[in-house]
């Protein structure tokens, strides 16, 4: 069976991550935390502590206040 | 050109148009309605835009935003309804918008009486808000002039990106008088697209533009302040108004007074001549900037014994005269409120007594 | 549903000085998504207030104006009638809408001006430091209400949607929240459709969106969630008030 493909690049933004923790809330998955080192900004960001299980389904995304998430398209790895 | 017999309150909202303002935002007040009920039906003749608001304060800024827009947009009112716009206008002149403001005073303080006076000198040409800034100030005697002040006052605003405020009272807004309205005044708007937000379409641009106030900086804000305030030095340099009324004879009293008063003080100094008295009389036609030097110079004329400020007003004007005269002459004041317009015989009594 | 998200371009580059978890930064996002999909960016005005969103436009990347407080309804007003082709709005608070500007809100809705209001109602003034809002819920706790917003002194909490939507002239006045993602689907769609309307120059909309104040409110933003689900949604029904059609 073909594995499936993960075509999309995550990223959380350190520099705009003001650590409010709405995203690890609403994640389906499970799949954030928050870190325990502080950011340079002085907060402690989110970040992927489970990445192997995201869905991409932008959740998270979409409640970030801070636009500090982004998913784009990895074009490496897009299969025709 | 033919001349018309107008009201002035009329004339005023006529001028606004012949002068290429087609934008008028009001709330009605004693004794100026007039120019809104005139304007609602002739701003819908030449396809402009009319709307009366809910009071002067979203009026003002009605006009503001209009004009952060790139339009060009006045309003009228009267005394405690620019009060009641202050804040506004403060905004508009910390965002440097062009407007023009009626002003058709009223007696004060407070609701005070619908009948005419000049008890907004102060603050009107004092800033008429919050903040370092400054109105353009005029102040008509007639209608005819004040519909030549207002043709002017939109080019102005603009040359100045400030608002303009022409002063009148409650006899100018009331009175009918023949009026024409001269073609040569009529200009066209500046070009606005380095600083409205008239969209980013609209100039061809991907740059936006933003209309604010604010400056949390404190360095920044000193700046802003110093381009104000170079606007208003450059007013003063340039835009100074006056007439001068049997300023040479030798005359023994200087009387300084503007508006309707002046019309009054004229007749007064006719009377005075006939009985062998020389009056002479500098009438500001900008309040701000105010005649400083030329009311100097008239005050220091070697027969000038002392200078009269008259006005309706319990003394607002003469503050100006004062500082313009330097401690050269005694300045004294004849003023009344209330609305009863003073008399040539009551102007005359008091002159007879500085004599 | 696509997968990919990324900011949208109306949106600045600019980290917000929002708190943490503060949902404005929520809604100027929905706004400036409308706003691309809309394609409109090149003939909007925003209307800044006062209160956190002061500084709104440094965020957003179209022509912005900046209105003093309670007043961004009269200035749309001034824009949309000398150019009812650029799509206006204005972004307020509760003080900025629902108390210094209650008559500048009531009277353009009232004359139907062709523009959109974005309501934020997070129950508090945010940015003098926590004061009662016309909006704080009965008891609630402010730096002006220090024993709780006692009704029987100051009344209760002003109910904004309804309120407008009992106007006679036809509009489109919905109430949504930002708090979970399932209520910021449905507030984006709402904002859009607002949108929507103004392009066809049909209405005056108002979107009032149940939104937190962490900080002020003295709550995790998690908590912050919590409390305004369990205390504000019940008292401010979400749903479409008024809509043109409907007249």
């Amino acid at each position: 069976m073909k594995e499936l493909e993960m075509p999309y690049q995550y990223s959380i933004d350190e520099e705009r991550c003001k650590g409010c923790a709405l995203c690890v809330t609403v994640c389906p998955k499970d799949v954030l935390e928050i870190a325990t080192d502080v950011s340079p900004k002085g907060y402690f960001p989110a970040y992927q502590a489970r990445p192997e299980d995201c869905i991409f389904c932008a959740t998270c995304c979409r409640m970030c206040p801070d636009v500090a998430i982004t998913i784009t398209e990895s074009v490496e790895n897009i299969t025709d | 050109m033919a001349k018309v017999l107008m009201k002035g309150n009329e004339a005023i909202g006529e001028a606004a148009i012949r002068a290429g303002c087609l934008n008028y935002f009001a709330y009605p007040i004693t004794p100026q309605s007039e120019v809104a009920e005139y304007l609602a039906r002739r701003m819908k003749e030449v396809d402009g835009v009319f709307l009366q608001g809910e009071s002067e304060v979203a009026v003002s800024y009605m006009i503001f935003g209009a004009s952060a827009a790139g339009a060009r947009v006045f309003t009228t009112s009267s005394s405690p309804g620019i009060s009641l716009m202050s804040e506004g206008i403060s905004y508009i002149a910390g965002a440097q918008c062009p407007a023009v403001f009626v002003n058709i005073m009223r007696g004060g303080p407070g609701l005070g009486g619908i009948l005419p006076s000049q008890a907004d000198y102060l603050q009107a040409t004092k800033g008429g808000g919050h903040g370092d800034f400054r109105l353009l100030v005029m102040a008509p005697a007639s209608v005819q002039e004040a519909v030549t002040m207002v043709m002017q006052a939109f080019p102005l605003a603009e040359k100045y990106r400030n608002p303009v405020m022409i002063l009148g009272d409650g006899l100018i807004g009331q009175m009918m008088e023949p009026v024409e309205f001269s073609d040569d005044l009529k200009t066209d708007a500046s070009d606005k697209d380095s600083w409205a937000t008239n969209g980013m379409d609209h100039r061809g641009s991907s740059q936006r533009n933003l209309v604010k106030s604010l400056f949390l900086d404190p360095e920044a804000l000193n700046q802003h302040n110093l381009t104000l305030k170079a606007k208003y030095d450059q007013m003063k340099q340039e835009e100074v108004r006056f007439d001068t009324y049997n300023i040479d004879t030798d005359y023994q009293v200087l009387i300084v007074s503007y508006g309707t008063m002046s019309r009054v003080c004229r007749t007064a100094i006719d009377n005075m001549k006939k009985e062998g008295v020389e009056v002479g009389m500098v009438r500001p036609q900008t309040l701000f900037p105010f005649p400083e030097e030329q009311v100097l110079a008239a005050a220091e004329k070697k027969s000038c014994k002392a200078v009269a400020s008259i006005e309706m007003s319990m003394g607002q004007m003469i503050e100006d005269i004062q500082r313009s005269v330097q401690g050269k002459r005694p300045v004294h004041w004849y003023g009344k409120c209330g609305g009863d317009v003073p008399t040539p015989e009551e102007v005359t009594e008091f002159v007879h007594t500085l004599l | 549903m696509g997968k990919t998200f990324t900011k949208p371009k109306s949106l600045s580059d600019q980290i917000t000085h929002y708190c943490p978890g503060c949902t404005h930064g929520v809604i100027h996002r929905l706004v400036a998504e409308v706003i691309d999909e809309l394609d409109i960016s090149g003939r909007t005005v925003g209307i800044a207030p006062v209160g956190c969103a002061v500084l709104a436009y440094n965020y957003f990347t179209f022509d912005f104006q900046e209105a003093a407080h309670g007043r961004a309804p009269a200035m749309a007003t001034g824009i949309k009638r000398v150019r009812p082709d650029l799509m206006v709005f204005t972004y307020q608070g509760d003080g900025d809408l629902a108390s210094i500007g209650m008559g500048e809100i009531i009277h353009a809705a009232n004359r139907g001006e062709k523009f959109t209001t974005i309501f934020v109602n997070n129950a508090i003034y945010g940015m003098t430091g926590g004061q009662m809002a016309p909006t704080s819920m009965p008891n609630q706790r402010t730096t002006t209400s220090p024993f709780g917003r006692d009704v029987d002194d100051v009344g209760m909490p002003i109910k904004v949607a309804e309120l407008i939507a009992a106007l006679q002239t036809p509009a489109y006045i919905v109430r949504q929240a930002v708090l979970k993602p399932k209520h910021i689907v449905k507030a984006k769609k709402v904002i859009k459709r607002a949108f929507q309307y103004q392009m066809e120059a049909r209405c005056f909309s108002l979107v009032e969106l149940i939104s937190t104040c962490p900080t002020n409110w003295g709550l995790t933003p998690v908590d912050a969630v919590k409390w305004a689900e369990d205390n504000m949604l019940p008292y401010y029904p979400l749903g479409e008030y008024k809509t043109p059609e409907a007249a």
